[in-house]
């Protein structure tokens, strides 16, 4: 392989572990309110985590771009007092991964939250558990196996992700140019064929080291749980 | 340490209104499901918020509708044993025991070992297991333990034992009786059974339909309890054991008992519960029959109950014993107050709960 497709690996593991790793708490908050919340507004939060699954990518791509270009009102602001530059930067490419992924994560950690058993929180509570406590002694630990499985799912999202990436921080090789920028300029130009292919077994090993991963990782947690 | 409980609570057309005091000890909480035992349970332990009424645990308000104080579940320092153990499947029993020891601040409450605990409840060889691989009688020992670690102020328990069976059931009531005889915490009990009350209770609420309808010591109130299996309660102690007959011999108020060989020693308390319907009445002193228990007495009140049976009130020296009978037999004996007669009771209608 040569440097320059070994870069655009390297990126897209970076930007895949960033956007997975950075959105989880957040992905976990989310699942945890639309599991266990009532309030006002709860379908329209539900509809707007759902929104990067129905809406056409570049369509995702674009509202980043209007929302966290280096013009767009939330862009502006985060650069201009924080220093943070998401428009075509490796940070952009792992925010659109991160949004894209997000309903995919959301809703499998939220499954598993609905499958806690709420008796069980109830009797930590009356072991002296405050409510911050039982979710993270009981509720945490016991939907661990969905969060693992939604991670897994968000990590896969963010290799694979295309349209969104390229249409905010477009395919800049070494900056924004991941391993599907990178196939898809290949395949455009001639004789690409067979370093498109390499890529292409690259990222089908990836994904399947990942599913390996999280299936090792839920095992050994069933295995925890069972008969010691 | 005492408990005080005066709530209004109305959910549908269900309405609990519920009122009484309980001494130190174990205070049964009786009734028919649907009678709002549990209720008053989950109120006590904030898992339910009263509409109207007070809580009071051992002088600590709990509940106090009237200035809006409500002390949420995890700082009322109470000790919930579920009817379903609920144990945390993810933890080991040792680590489901020491569950609430990070939460408790300060002292008081039942000062609670580990080692004591698990010495009192005979768990010491289950501490590394998960709890998926206990049985029912050792899950509901754990949570019994677990509760218990907790140092809590007051135990809740919610038909602990309502879904094991009969061999299970015997494994674990010796244990809730230690429990009450020697941790020194107040215990409110919630039991449809008849014979756990009587064997356990040291004061019993009996409510029906979300009101509290009797509530005192379990000698003079668990005898007012309108079941099939309704009876009286007698204090009694191992007086000797007959090994050739597989006998023991009780000493009470009313008389001797003999009743089948009991796995205690001889001079231990015990409580004889005799149901009203195995209690048979003659009017003169019977000979040659099987009966081994023949008790004299007077006959203090006749109660008519439902079918044609009347529930007739002894007074044997003191002690309460109840027979059923049926309103005829009633009629030919001319059973009426003061009237002296024999109660008859077989020894093989005795069981240990």
């Amino acid at each position: 392989m040569t440097a320059e497709e070994w870069t655009a690996v390297r990126l897209s593991l970076l930007v895949a572990t960033t956007a997975t790793l950075a959105s989880l708490p957040l992905g976990i908050a989310t699942a945890w309110v639309l599991a266990r919340g009532k309030f006002w507004g709860k379908s329209l939060l539900d509809t707007l985590v759902h929104l990067p699954l129905i809406l056409p990518p570049v369509v995702t791509g674009y509202l980043l771009l209007l929302s966290f270009g280096r013009r767009g009102p939330i862009g502006a602001f985060l650069a201009d007092e924080f220093g943070i530059v998401f428009s075509f930067r490796w940070t952009g490419a792992a925010l659109a991964c991160a949004v894209m992924g997000f309903p995919l994560m959301v809703r499998a950690i939220r499954l598993s939250i609905e499958a806690v058993d709420r008796r069980l929180e109830s009797a930590a509570g009356t072991l002296g558990a405050s409510p911050l406590w039982v979710f993270a002694t009981v509720t945490l630990p016991l939907c661990l196996p969905g969060i693992i499985a939604g991670a897994i799912l968000g990590f896969a999202k963010s290799m694979g992700e295309f349209g969104a990436t390229i249409t905010f921080v477009s395919n800049i090789p070494g900056e924004t140019q991941t391993l599907p920028s990178l196939i898809y300029t290949l395949t455009q130009v001639p004789g690409g064929d067979a370093a498109a292919m390499r890529l292409t077994l690259v990222s089908i090993a990836i994904s399947m080291l990942a599913l390996l991963g999280s299936e090792l990782l839920a095992r050994r947690i069933g295995a925890r749980r069972q008969t010691a | 340490m005492s408990l005080e409980v005066d709530v209004e609570h109305v959910r549908g057309s269900f309405r609990l209104q519920a009122h009484f005091t309980a001494v130190p000890g174990l205070t049964a909480l009786f009734g028919r499901s649907g009678s709002g035992k549990t209720s008053i349970v989950d109120i006590v332990g904030g898992l339910i918020r009263p509409q109207r009424g007070k809580v009071v645990v051992d002088g600590q308000v709990l509940v106090d509708t009237a200035c809006s104080l409500f002390v949420p579940t995890h700082r009322r320092r109470i000790g919930y044993v579920f009817q379903d153990s609920r144990l945390f499947p993810h933890l080991s029993v040792r680590h489901n025991l020491l569950y609430g020891r990070w939460f408790v601040r300060g002292n008081g409450g039942a000062a609670a070992k580990l080692d004591h605990v698990v010495d009192l409840l005979g768990i010491g060889h289950l501490l590394d297991r998960q709890p998926d691989s206990l049985s029912g009688g050792e899950k509901q020992r754990v949570a019994i333990g677990r509760a218990l670690l907790a140092r809590p102020r007051v135990v809740l328990m919610d038909e602990p034992l309502a879904s094991l069976d009969e061999a299970r059931r015997a494994e674990i009531l010796p244990y809730i009786e230690r429990l009450r005889d020697e941790a020194g915490v107040p215990i409110l009990y919630v039991s449809h059974s008849v014979a756990e009350v009587a064997r356990l209770a040291t004061t019993v609420v009996i409510m029906a339909d979300g009101k509290v309808t009797a509530v005192g010591p379990v000698l003079e109130t668990l005898p007012l309890v309108d079941a099939s299996d309704g009876g009286s309660v007698l204090d009694a102690m191992v007086s000797r054991h007959d090994t050739a007959f597989e006998l023991s011999v009780l000493t009470t108020v009313a008389g001797e008992l003999q009743v089948p060989r009991l796995n205690v020693p001889q001079g231990a308390p015990v409580r004889a519960y005799v149901r009203a319907r195995d209690v048979m009445l003659s009017l003169r002193p019977p000979e040659e029959i099987s009966a081994l228990n023949v008790l004299p007495g007077r006959v203090a009140a006749v109660t008519p109950v439902a079918g044609a049976q009347a529930d007739v009130r002894l007074d044997c020296n003191g002690a309460l014993l109840v027979a059923r009978l049926t309103a005829k037999s009633v009629e030919r004996l001319a059973l009426a107050p003061g009237r002296p007669v024999y109660a008859v009771i077989k020894s093989v209608s005795f069981e240990r709960t």
